[in-house]
């Protein structure tokens, strides 16, 4: 069960990496997808006698649907609606990103293994694993030209603060795991839509073009 | 207390239901004359705790509500004169959205829960984005697609924090609670790494919120195309509940034993900002932008006042009313001159006070008042947070904040200066002049801050000090 | 006593076995592409035709042209002594014998490149250009792995690496040593100029990498680098095969375990060279890269 446990959360780190890594937008989105699915098997994993079963289920299909199924085929779509173009267009090239992505995995690491766990139940790859896809996501929102890839950017970052709360989710009340799952599809749709009014004013969603407001 | 939050809600339920445009603008009348009126009676009835404790009226929520409370009935007295000059624009997520945005608001400012404050902070986030495109145009929409994404990352690294002051109370013993109360109660037995870094992240994401220095790319481009309106809401209301947020962090730091370091990052902040402020201050030409610098500003003395503790945190929480009431003045007598000309340009405007008999008098007497100049409140309050700073013996931070306090009235002078003096004619010219219901609203604010400069209630003075007292430190 | 003469076995196999495991290679190819393919022998047959050929150098190449085939050889070769085949101590081994290791491989190269750029011609500069960038890519990656497995299972020799400690360090270091695995496969790739990285049927000079600096090479000269070449696939390939089986187990048995693997690896490259097409140029340094990140998130994890 640990070692399984273990590989879940080598395979996110490693979604993290391809994130970065990747040229194509749809494998990007489709990564995203999978890192969200991926994460919904371990409230399953992690659940302790303490969790009661219904929170547990909820939220791992919750996880499922929301962060695996629904966004992911909401990006598509956009990207078939806007005929985005496929590529990723980088700031950062894929090489530095990808190299800043493993510099801030091995700090998680390090920060990890420097903070005394008040939760000892859990598993000790969970909170390292978090802080990685949280930065993935932060890179990914600053380091890409496209709204789109900010918009996964931004998924992968709310992956990594689900993945935090996992280790909360013994005791903490289901409302604020509700509100990270609200939030997330809140956020991407109101993005979805301005998104395709960003096409429709300016016939790309290249968010540099949004630069003419600057000192 | 929970007619102050559901009232705004049923009313933008209405509103978004109404088929009518011009009807419309009239609940916001109504949501801001309700509100008004529930935190009238709760000043009277002072209630208890609500839902488990999870909502309280302290002293700190007292007063940012009752400010926003005014700053939103003086602003839907002035929608009806604004969205009746804008027919043209569909105000039906205009006016649900600013609706739900007061009832966010006053969750923020009562909420005792970081789980729920972090909700209704995320709510507000939400529902003013699509309020800034209400222009339609396309710097309008890159303006909201900024404060959407860079908001939105704020939020996300906030909730992060959360987790994280969680995570500090989960041990053994600890109070494996949000509750503000148990969270302070617990005080020492919290593990302090966690809340170390809880805050750092808490910081970095109501901070956004907040429009603090590294953290402010946001704000001149929303302020800028947002309608005055929602300029004057979003930088009187929602940076204000970003600091009533940041403050019951504080509180949960000190009480853990972390409250130094949280407030040398405050105050370490506080200082980037109004220095960064003042630097794209100088020069600036477009003066709904100048505003929201000056916004950056304001939560920089906030965010300074608040770390440095003491007289100067009392004075933090007066000068979250006068910052909120002076705000509204300035946006919407900017809102008012930028509608009379057809531009915010510097160049384009001139001559203000001789088109715009009230407004543009009151853009003047608006950029005395919140540079700090006599007799209006917010001199009163900034004067005491640089008190609290000499009488903690930090000269250095105060030498710096009057330093930059002048540079930015010199910055801000010669731009205003200029859109109020000179001769209008042969200005773009769009004949929207003054009128009783866009003028009469901010000169009521600004009646207010005077007044409050010249004589503050003793019962208010000991509201801001009991904020400030709770806060700790 | 008997392991030493299993280290001889290991080696004679070394010796012998590389052109059949590139027959192997290109007869997946083939049967993947629906074609019978040429029989598995194919190299030796080849090779044998070479050494009875004479050599034609051109007038502008002086003796560094005709050291590198042999120098490239003999490095490769010695590097064979220190390789741990299936787990039986190598015939050479002391601490830190991975760093000579790795830059006998790199004094091959260094060769191949040397000679390449003595014929004077654009085509084997840049050859030897693409070359050398990514095999400095490949590097770091490549020793990433051997750290992650000398940290693994706490020895600095590859005998020791790859010997007993091994199947323990799975034990207790599976998810680093799966990391290094998939890391090490995407080196061998790139070391052996296989696709994704380079294409070794390929006759068009723009895109080759290995293949075009030894178009000048004939004879002899040629059977050398081929034969060198095949050698070196079977070397990654025995690395890669002991460290993604770690299995425990000896004598004639561990003979047949690795030589089984032996036979997964030719299918796997032959597999993978069937299924992907060959990279474009700028985005080899990201396959490479990402090989290197990967190892390093391995070693990560062993660290904490």
């Amino acid at each position: 069960m640990s070692a399984w446990t273990e590989m879940v959360f080598i395979l996110l780190v490693v979604f993290d990496f391809f994130l970065l890594a990747s040229s194509r937008l749809k494998a990007v989105i489709r990564a995203a997808a999978a890192q969200g699915a991926l994460l919904s098997v371990l409230p399953l994993l992690l659940a302790t006698d303490k969790a009661e079963i219904g929170h547990v289920l909820a939220l791992s299909i919750g996880a499922l649907v929301v962060k695996g199924v629904v966004i992911p085929w909401l990006l598509m779509w956009a990207i078939r609606e806007a005929s985005i173009r496929r590529e990723v267009e980088p700031i950062v090239g894929f090489i530095p990103s990808l190299l800043l992505c493993a510099v801030g995995v091995a700090l998680a690491f390090a920060f990890s293994s420097a903070m005394p766990l008040p939760t000892p139940e859990k598993h000790g790859f969970l909170v390292p694993t978090a802080l990685s896809t949280v930065w993935t996501g932060l890179l990914l929102v600053v380091s890409r030209r496209k709204a789109v890839s900010q918009v996964i950017g931004f998924l992968v970052l709310e992956n990594g603060v689900f993945l935090f709360g996992l280790l909360l989710s013994d005791f903490m009340p289901a409302m604020v795991e509700a509100g990270v799952l609200l939030d997330l599809f809140a956020a991407v749709f109101v993005m979805g839509i301005v998104m395709f009014d960003i096409n429709r004013e300016f016939s790309s969603l290249d968010t540099e073009k949004l630069s003419a407001l600057k000192d | 207390m929970f007619f102050v939050i559901l009232a705004p809600l049923a009313l933008a339920a209405l509103a978004f239901a109404d088929p009518l445009q011009a009807r419309r603008p009239r609940a916001l009348l109504a949501g801001g004359l309700l509100h008004l009126a529930g935190v009238a009676f709760l000043w009277i009835a002072r209630p208890a705790p609500a839902l488990g404790g999870w909502l309280e009226l302290d002293p700190l929520a007292k007063v940012v509500l009752t400010m926003i409370s005014v700053l939103f009935a003086v602003c839907g007295v002035y929608a009806q004169g604004y969205l009746a000059r804008r027919p043209d624009r569909d105000n039906r997520v205009f006016v649900g959205g600013l609706l739900v945005l007061l009832s966010a608001m006053t969750v923020v400012a009562c909420s005792q829960h970081l789980g729920l404050l972090w909700v209704a902070i995320e709510l507000t986030t939400l529902c003013t984005a699509p309020l800034i495109y209400f222009d339609k145009s396309a710097r309008s929409l890159e303006a909201a697609w900024k404060y959407l994404l860079v908001c939105s990352l704020g939020i996300a690294l906030a909730l992060l924090g959360t987790f994280f002051l969680a995570l500090a109370g989960a041990g053994e013993g600890g109070p494996r609670s949000l509750l503000l109360a148990d969270l302070v109660r617990a005080g020492g037995a919290l593990s302090s790494p966690w809340v170390r870094a809880g805050f750092v992240f808490l910081l970095v994401g109501y901070g956004t919120k907040m429009g603090l220095a590294p953290l402010h790319s946001w704000k001149p481009d929303a302020y800028g195309e947002a309608p005055g309106i929602l300029g004057a809401l979003l930088s009187g209301g929602v940076t204000s509940v970003g600091f009533v947020a940041l403050a019951r962090v504080v509180q949960v730091c000190s009480a853990a034993g972390e409250g130094a370091f949280a407030r040398d990052a405050l105050v370490g902040m506080g200082l980037l900002s109004m220095a960064l402020a003042a630097v794209f201050m100088i020069g600036q030409s477009d003066f709904k932008r100048m505003l929201a610098y000056s916004s950056v500003e304001h939560m920089g003395i906030l965010a300074l006042g608040l770390g440095l503790g003491g007289s100067a945190a009392s004075g933090a929480v007066f000068h979250t009313l006068n910052n909120g009431l002076t705000k509204g003045v300035l946006f919407l007598a900017a809102g008012n001159i930028h509608r009379s000309y057809g531009s915010k340009r510097v160049e384009d405007v001139r001559g203000a006070a001789r088109r715009l008999p009230v407004s543009g008098p009151l853009f003047l007497a608006g950029f005395l008042a919140v540079t700090g100049s006599p007799p209006f409140s917010p001199f009163f309050s900034e004067f005491s947070i640089l008190n609290g700073a000499i009488a903690g013996g930090r000269f250095v931070v105060g030498g710096l904040f009057l330093l930059f306090l002048s540079v930015i009235f010199v910055g801000m002078g010669a731009t205003v200066l200029k859109v109020v003096q000179g001769d209008p004619s042969g200005a773009p010219e769009m004949h929207h002049g003054d009128s009783w219901l866009t003028a009469a609203p901010p000169l009521f604010l600004m009646a207010l801050v005077l007044a409050l400069g010249l004589f503050l209630p003793q019962e208010l003075k000991s509201l801001f000090d009991a904020a400030a007292a709770r806060v700790g430190g | 006593m008997a392991v030493t003469l299993l280290s001889f076995v290991y080696l004679a196999l070394f010796l012998t076995l590389p052109p059949l495991l590139l027959g192997v290679v290109n007869r997946v190819k083939s049967l993947f592409a629906g074609r019978q393919g040429p029989p598995l022998w194919q190299l030796y047959a080849d090779l044998r035709r070479l050494a009875r050929k004479g050599a034609v150098y051109s007038r502008t190449t002086t003796w560094v042209f005709r050291a590198g085939p042999v120098v490239g050889l003999a490095a490769v070769a010695t590097a064979g002594l220190l390789m741990a085949f299936g787990g039986a101590p190598a015939a050479l081994s002391f601490g830190g014998d991975f760093v000579l290791f790795a830059y006998l491989l790199g004094l091959a190269r260094f060769a191949t490149v040397l000679a390449a750029l003595d014929t004077g011609s654009a085509f084997e500069g840049m050859g030897g250009a693409r070359e050398v960038t990514f095999s400095s890519l490949a590097e770091p990656a490549l020793f990433l792995c051997l750290v992650t497995l000398a940290r693994a299972t706490g020895s600095i020799s590859l005998s020791g690496m790859l010997g007993p400690a091994l199947p323990d360090a799975w034990g207790h270091a599976a998810p680093a040593l799966l990391l290094a695995a998939i890391a090490l496969f995407v080196v061998a790739l790139a070391e052996n100029s296989r696709i994704p990285v380079d294409d070794p049927n390929t006759h068009l000079e723009l895109t080759m990498i290995h293949e075009v600096m030894v178009l000048d090479h004939s004879g002899p000269d040629l059977a050398l680098i081929l034969y060198g070449a095949s050698l070196k696939l079977f070397l990654f390939g025995a690395l890669f095969v002991r460290l993604a089986l770690g299995v425990r187990t000896g004598g004639l048995a561990g003979v047949a375990v690795f030589l089984a693997g032996m036979l997964g690896f030719a299918v796997l490259v032959g597999l993978v060279e069937s299924i992907m097409a060959r990279l474009r140029l700028v985005r080899v340094p990201q396959l490479l890269v990402g090989a290197s990140v990967l190892s390093a998130f391995g070693l990560v994890l062993l660290l904490r």
